[in-house]
């Protein structure tokens, strides 16, 4: 196996390119869009205006110039709400997953590589919280930690570790059976050392997969919370309470779920798919 | 070996559920918002405070609160709704055939899809078609229910409005349901009016919950298919002038889905947790969404038994997946 991982591997023809390539040009005109708002929005994403409610897109008759994908219930601009959206979204995916990836992680690799009762108790823990239904589990969190950005992302960190603790934790038990780390204990390296210095870089291709699915997971959980009306406030421009909005206006604005929609969807898809990529990538066994 | 296992199982089953008991239980003990105070009208008296408070046990310690609920679980008693003054266990019931029906039938749209598409992959091996397949089975894969409901509500809801996008069945139909089972109860007495409303209810909630597990029953299938079809059997049969479609359905099937039935059952249990939000976004009248409910009117005692059902609901599956896979597999049987 580890010398498969050092072997040259083959191309997977042009197909490989565009599926590295699309997504990530998506993922980057999120971040500059999030990170120029204020610059590229045409409007405040807050600012209601009751004469100019439920105005249709732009290829619709009746739309108003300026407002290019129509306006919500309230005549707030859904281009500029979707654009203020990106921020939020990008901001609980990358801190929503990273505090879920170090949680998660530290955990699987704690019981990969003790193995005994470090094991057995985090192993029972994982069980008890597979057993959670998650969208209820994240719920139930956000209703004990009160809503608001916060309480978003450290519901997803305190439910989605266990997706990280059992991968991390069988990587970890392969790499610690091998050659090189009894050579690197007989070296005279401390057992705690070995797991930081030796095993993590090992494991650490896989845990960066994960972590670029978690993100695109991230960003649908708080949408959820969003609909069910626990994120934050529903003033506040995210996709999620965009989507709620539209659900409720869906017979007379139905613009207002389609785009915050799609936005949703190809970012959803984009990071899956650079995850998955990155997972065959490192896989040893896949290649 | 088998008892054994078995035993094992059902030890690290009681375990589990336990674990299960006091997280949830502690969870909405510290949640904040007193669920007493959100019963009576504004207003109400220090003493009548006091005696609902005492009613529901609310006055008495935490441990000895989770113990008292403990012990009626164990016997049956699942304490009462809060909210809508009813036994859980009644409430949890009366709602559980809805999401049952919607899970299985989600489970055999998954099931018939994953593997339709899985033959056809493996039919056509090393073909465009296989390629194409494989992308669209995997752009499926990685949109999750909650998205596809979302999809589905604009298209078949609204753009082309074909389908019901909310409720269970259409309450202009009367019909004196003896259970509620209404899908199974419609066929049984021949009311094709129910089962087709009811259909036409649950088809969006069913195929969202489906799509994500077909597109892995079908990446998974094609694989195990693909591995069985290099086999000498496979070989043998084509030499006998079997076709490759026969070859497929009659003997290479049979193999490739036992390793297929360990991960289905995993991820069915995910397809249960996902009725939750889907539930919610179809306003289907089932376990999820009164469970969302529960959740933010702080019905303790209903958000319990309910967290507590699904637990046991999905310990379940993975115990007879489990079983099922060692009695299936002649390997593992006598090993």
């Amino acid at each position: 196996m580890a010398e498969a991982s050092t072997a040259p591997r083959a191309r997977h023809g042009s197909g490989l390119n565009l599926r590295l390539w699309l997504p990530l040009s998506w993922v980057t005109l999120l971040v500059v869009v999030a990170v120029f708002a204020r610059w590229i929005a045409p409007h405040d994403p807050l600012a209601q205006d009751l004469l100019l409610e439920r105005l249709p897109p732009f290829f619709m008759s009746g739309s108003e110039p300026g407002y290019w994908l129509g306006t919500d219930s309230l005549g707030r601009d859904v281009l500029s709400r979707m654009i203020y959206g990106a921020q939020i979204a990008l901001f609980v995916s990358v801190i929503a997953a990273s505090a879920t990836c170090v949680f998660g992680s530290v955990l699987g690799m704690l019981a990969g590589y003790y193995g005994g009762w470090a094991e057995r108790i985090i192993s029972r823990l994982v069980d008890i919280w597979m057993a959670f239904p998650p969208v209820l589990f994240a719920v139930l969190l956000v209703a004990v930690m009160g809503t608001g950005l916060t309480s978003v992302i450290a519901a997803i960190a305190l439910i989605d570790w266990t997706r990280f603790a059992r991968v991390v934790r069988a990587e970890t038990l392969v790499q610690t059976r091998m050659d090189y780390v009894d050579s690197a204990r007989i070296g005279g390296a401390r057992r705690a050392s070995t797991l930081w210095t030796e095993i993590l870089p090992n494991v650490l291709p896989t845990i960066i997969a994960l972590l670029m699915l978690e993100m695109g997971i991230a960003i649908i959980v708080e949408a959820i919370l969003s609909f069910v009306n626990l994120s934050i406030s529903t003033d506040d421009p995210t996709w999620g309470s965009m989507i709620a909005e539209g659900r409720n206006a869906i017979h007379f604005a139905w613009w207002v779920l389609l785009f915050p929609l799609i936005a949703l969807f190809f970012s959803v898809l984009s990071f899956s798919v650079l995850g998955e990529g990155l997972r065959q990538r490192f896989d040893p066994v896949l290649q | 070996m088998l008892l054994k296992t078995l035993i094992t199982r059902l030890l690290t089953m009681i375990v589990t559920l336990f674990g299960v008991a006091v997280v949830v239980f502690t969870l909405v003990r510290v949640a904040p918002g007193n669920p007493i105070a959100m019963m009576l009208p504004p207003g109400a008296s220090e003493e009548d405070i006091a005696r609902l408070t005492a009613l529901y046990g609310f006055d008495k310690s935490l441990v000895q609160q989770f113990f008292i609920w403990l012990g009626g679980v164990v016997q049956g008693d699942f304490g009462t709704s809060i909210t809508l003054r009813q036994p859980v266990d009644q409430l949890v019931l009366s709602r559980l055939p809805a999401t049952l029906e919607l899970a299985a039938m989600a489970l055999v749209i998954a099931l018939l899809l994953g593997g339709t598409v899985a033959v056809l992959g493996a039919r056509n091996r090393g073909t465009g078609t296989e390629v194409g397949l494989d992308l669209t089975s995997g752009a499926v894969l990685s949109i999750p229910d909650f998205l596809w409901g979302l999809i589905f509500v604009l298209i078949f809801g609204v753009l082309w409005p074909v389908l019901a996008i909310s409720g269970r069945i259409d309450p202009r139909i009367e019909f004196d349901f003896a259970t509620n089972f209404y899908l199974i109860e419609g066929l049984l007495r021949g009311r094709f009016d129910v089962v087709g409303s009811t259909l036409s209810h649950m088809v969006m909630p069913a195929m969202s919950l489906a799509l994500p597990l077909a597109a892995m029953i079908a990446q998974l299938l094609k694989q195990n298919l693909k591995g069985e079809l290099v086999q000498d059997y496979a070989t043998i049969a084509r030499v006998r002038g079997f076709s490759e479609t026969t070859v497929i359905l009659r003997e290479a099937l049979r193999n490739a889905a036992l390793p297929t039935i360990a991960l289905v059952g995993v991820q069915f249990t995910f397809l249960i947790g996902g009725t939750v939000i889907v539930e919610r976004l179809f306003a289907y009248e089932g376990l999820g969404n009164m469970a969302i409910d529960a959740v933010i009117n702080r019905d303790l005692p209903l958000i319990q038994g309910i967290v507590l059902l699904f637990a046991a609901i999905f310990i379940m599956i993975n115990l007879i997946v489990d079983l099922s896979y060692t009695l299936l597999n002649p390997r593992l049987r006598h090993g």
